[in-house]
């Protein structure tokens, strides 16, 4: 097990080598955060993906080519060059797809990672044979622990020049990511946007296939930018959100892989983002799902509050004008709406703890308390002044207008309340229910 | 070239994987799912390592049940995360393959302290070798690969046959499915089980670059040439038939005329069903790239 002092050592960078990896990875991840940011945007997450596996065959080709041309056939910039060549083909290729047919991005993506991936198995099956051909796949599952000074260089060289170009397009990118359409309709140019959008993700992608690997770079363009779509609703936000989640995958799974030699850098720092996109889908504060279920359960009580208190203010209306405060049979409450018994309980239970509700010996009778009798009394007027703002100004059949209005009243704010009362003057401090009511017994 | 009986057994079997992995490609097509196959190939790593950690050996079908097991768990992750994070599909598909793959990588590593287990060898049959483990059914000496990829393909048949109308009617209008009362939930999993079942059984048998072509190539090629389900349903299966027949011919004819010795016949494969679609995008009656030019460049108002 790793000590205190190697684990503090590692993470602040002291050692040469571990330097290299992190500061490396995290380059990579910054780069690939904002640029496979467009990507989520643009519902092409798997473009890394498909893009990883078209430069398969440039690969091969190129080294077939350095080999008859006399030359070692494994000089990087030959194979990079190799790689991006059949990249920016595959992309194009998917680009032709997508506006020439009605196949839609995914099968487009999928063709090309197929078709593309499938010839590269078949030429690299075939140069196999020649001299100098063994560890050419070491460079489509590149390892990140065995990074070396010159990688990491050509890590930053592509990666600020990535992102500088995409900081730099960031209006037009965004107009081509929400609204392709009207970008195009107001003369943007909509295709060389989007081809050289997948020029960066091309590049990122060849620099990261190369020095980290295949699925590791996948998961780089999809995870943080996904991870950051639930922290905020502001592009610019998601950016450096996704840039910075990717950058601290890449830092802290790295740390962790040089702690432990034996476990593969790639897949830790998958696991690392993988678990900050968890955290992100549980505690987003955009949209994150626990935020979400407390809000919804939010409303949902506010709702069952209104709906339990109208009931009982129209209970009592039935009772003897005016209207006073009396007790109410429970059984009746139970009747005027169609709640199932437990709900009612659970509902009565929480009026009584917001003081809306006398406790009282007798469960079978309920006493609206003074606060309860006013924001009863409030909340039917309100219904019926939304009830008749629709009858009179939204033209709705007075037998259609109860559930429209109970839709929309449990969100009408004060100011909202007060126009509808100027709207609708003079009329009794709390109109009559347009539906019919039902006679007292 | 010669062509030899093992050659008919590697184009045999190849056609057999095809038109297994075609049919139900045909559903994911039109699902907009279509890189399950890619997504699921990737993602049982975990499954398998976890069945040989369990059972501490390599056997066939232990390994066969945990991949198919997490294939399935993939589309189901996947499925979650579309709707409670409310975010694209193929992010969900990406996020969940690649992390399953990291983790499957951890454990292979771990389990590969004890005994040798490469992923390179566990998990990818080639097409190639085939020939070299059969079953004897009577007389015939049948390769296994053969075996399971016919029974993969009879498997999609019985289903795609039985669930036909439900299938068809879950794919272009999941929320009709669901008022008729085909849950359409349910017939996503069904098919999503099949995706796996068959992905697995061909990928541990050919090797993975036929599961992930078949899967896409050809019936986005039939999507090309017809708009209607069972049309699409045949023409898929040609292609995909066709690839596997051309392209091991392909692998055969090609390197001796490139100067090299030999190719990747899965490759080919995949090679083949691309010239394949490129012939249906360029010459497609209805909305072929030929068509659109003539259309295109006839005369202003000609209503043809």
């Amino acid at each position: 097990m790793p000590t205190l002092q190697d684990i503090l050592g590692t993470i602040l960078l002291q050692s040469y080598n571990t330097r290299v990896v992190v500061l490396g990875t995290a380059m990579l991840g910054l780069a690939s955060g904002i640029t496979g940011a467009f990507l989520l945007l643009r519902k092409r997450s798997l473009m890394g993906d498909a893009l990883s596996h078209a430069t398969f065959p440039g690969i091969g080709i190129a080294f077939a080519l350095m080999i008859s041309a006399g030359g070692s056939g494994k000089a990087l910039p030959g194979l990079l060059t190799g790689a991006t060549v059949s990249g920016v083909l595959g992309v194009l290729c998917m680009l032709a797809i997508r506006n020439t047919t009605r196949l839609r991005d995914d099968v487009a993506m999928g063709f090309v990672l197929s078709v593309f991936f499938g010839t590269g198995a078949a030429v690299y099956a075939m140069v196999q044979t020649k001299p100098g051909a063994a560890g050419l796949e070491s460079f489509i599952y590149g390892k990140a622990a065995s990074m070396v000074l010159s990688d990491v260089l050509l890590i930053f060289a592509v990666g600020l020049l990535v992102t500088a170009t995409a900081l730099l397009l960031l209006k037009e990118l965004t107009v081509l990511c929400f609204d392709e359409g009207f970008a195009a309709s107001t003369g943007w140019p909509v295709l060389t946007l989007d081809i050289l959008l997948l020029v960066l993700v091309t590049a990122v992608t060849v620099t990261g296939l190369q020095a980290v690997g295949l699925v590791l770079i996948i998961a780089f363009l999809i995870i943080p930018p996904t991870a950051a779509r639930f922290w905020t609703h502001s592009l610019r936000r998601m950016l450096v959100l996704s840039g910075a989640i990717g950058a601290v995958s890449g830092w802290l799974g790295a740390s962790v892989s040089a702690l432990f030699a034996n476990l593969p850098a790639g897949a830790l720092i998958v696991l690392t983002a993988a678990t900050l996109f968890l955290f992100s889908l549980l505690f987003g504060t955009a949209r994150g799902v626990v935020l979400k279920r407390i809000d919804q359960s939010r409303l949902q009580r506010r709702i069952g509050r209104q709906h339990l208190l109208r009931a009982a203010y129209e209970i009592l209306e039935t009772m003897g004008q005016p209207v006073s405060n009396q007790p109410i049979p429970r059984q009746r409450l139970l009747e005027h709406r169609s709640w199932a018994n437990p709900e009612l309980s659970r509902l009565l239970a929480q009026a009584r703890h917001e003081d809306h509700i006398e406790p009282g010996p007798n469960p079978s009778l309920i006493h609206l308390s003074e606060s309860g009798f006013g924001e009863a009394s409030r909340i039917t007027r309100n219904h019926r002044l939304w009830e008749l703002y629709l009858i009179t100004h939204a033209d709705i059949a007075p037998s259609h207008v109860d559930r429209d209005a109970d839709l929309v009243e449990h969100i009408l704010g004060a100011e909202m309340v007060r126009a509808l009362e100027a709207e609708l003057k003079p009329r009794p401090v709390i109109p009559n229910s347009p539906h019919r009511i039902p006679s007292p017994p | 070239m010669t062509w030899t009986p093992d050659d008919t057994w590697i184009a045999a079997t190849g056609a057999l994987c095809a038109l297994a992995c075609s049919l139900p490609g045909c559903f994911l097509v039109l699902r907009k799912m279509s890189m399950m196959g890619d997504a699921i190939s990737h993602a049982v790593l975990p499954g398998l390592a976890i069945a040989f950690l369990v059972t501490g050996d390599r056997a066939s079908l232990p390994m066969f049940l945990g991949a198919a097991a997490t294939g399935v768990l993939t589309a189901v992750f996947t499925q979650w995360i579309t709707r409670f994070g409310n975010i694209d599909q193929g992010a969900a598909m990406g996020i969940v393959f690649t992390t399953l793959f990291a983790l499957g990588l951890i454990l292979i590593v771990q389990a590969a302290d004890h005994v040798d287990l490469d992923p390179g060898c566990v998990l990818y049959g080639a097409i190639e070798f085939i020939t070299f483990d059969t079953i004897s059914l009577g007389p015939l000496e049948i390769p296994r690969a053969a075996l399971v990829n016919g029974g993969a393909l009879l498997l999609n048949l019985i289903v795609i046959a039985a669930l036909y109308k439900e299938l068809r009617l879950g794919s272009f209008d999941p929320g009709l499915a669901d008022t008729l009362g085909f849950s359409s939930g349910l017939l996503h999993y069904l098919l999503m089980t099949l995706v796996a079942v068959t992905t697995v059984a061909a990928f541990e048998s050919v090797g993975s670059i036929i599961v992930i072509a078949m899967m896409i190539v050809p019936p986005a090629a039939a999507l090309l040439l017809t708009r209607r389900l069972l049309p699409m349903l045949l023409l898929s299966s040609a292609i995909a038939g066709g690839s596997a027949v051309l392209g091991h011919w392909a692998a055969l004819v090609l390197p001796p005329m490139l100067g090299f010795e030999r190719t990747n016949t899965s490759g080919m494969i995949a090679f083949t069903a691309g010239l394949l679609f490129t012939l249906a995008w360029i010459f497609s009656p209805t909305e072929g790239l030929l068509k659109r030019h003539t259309a295109a460049s006839g005369p202003p108002g000609d209503p043809a």
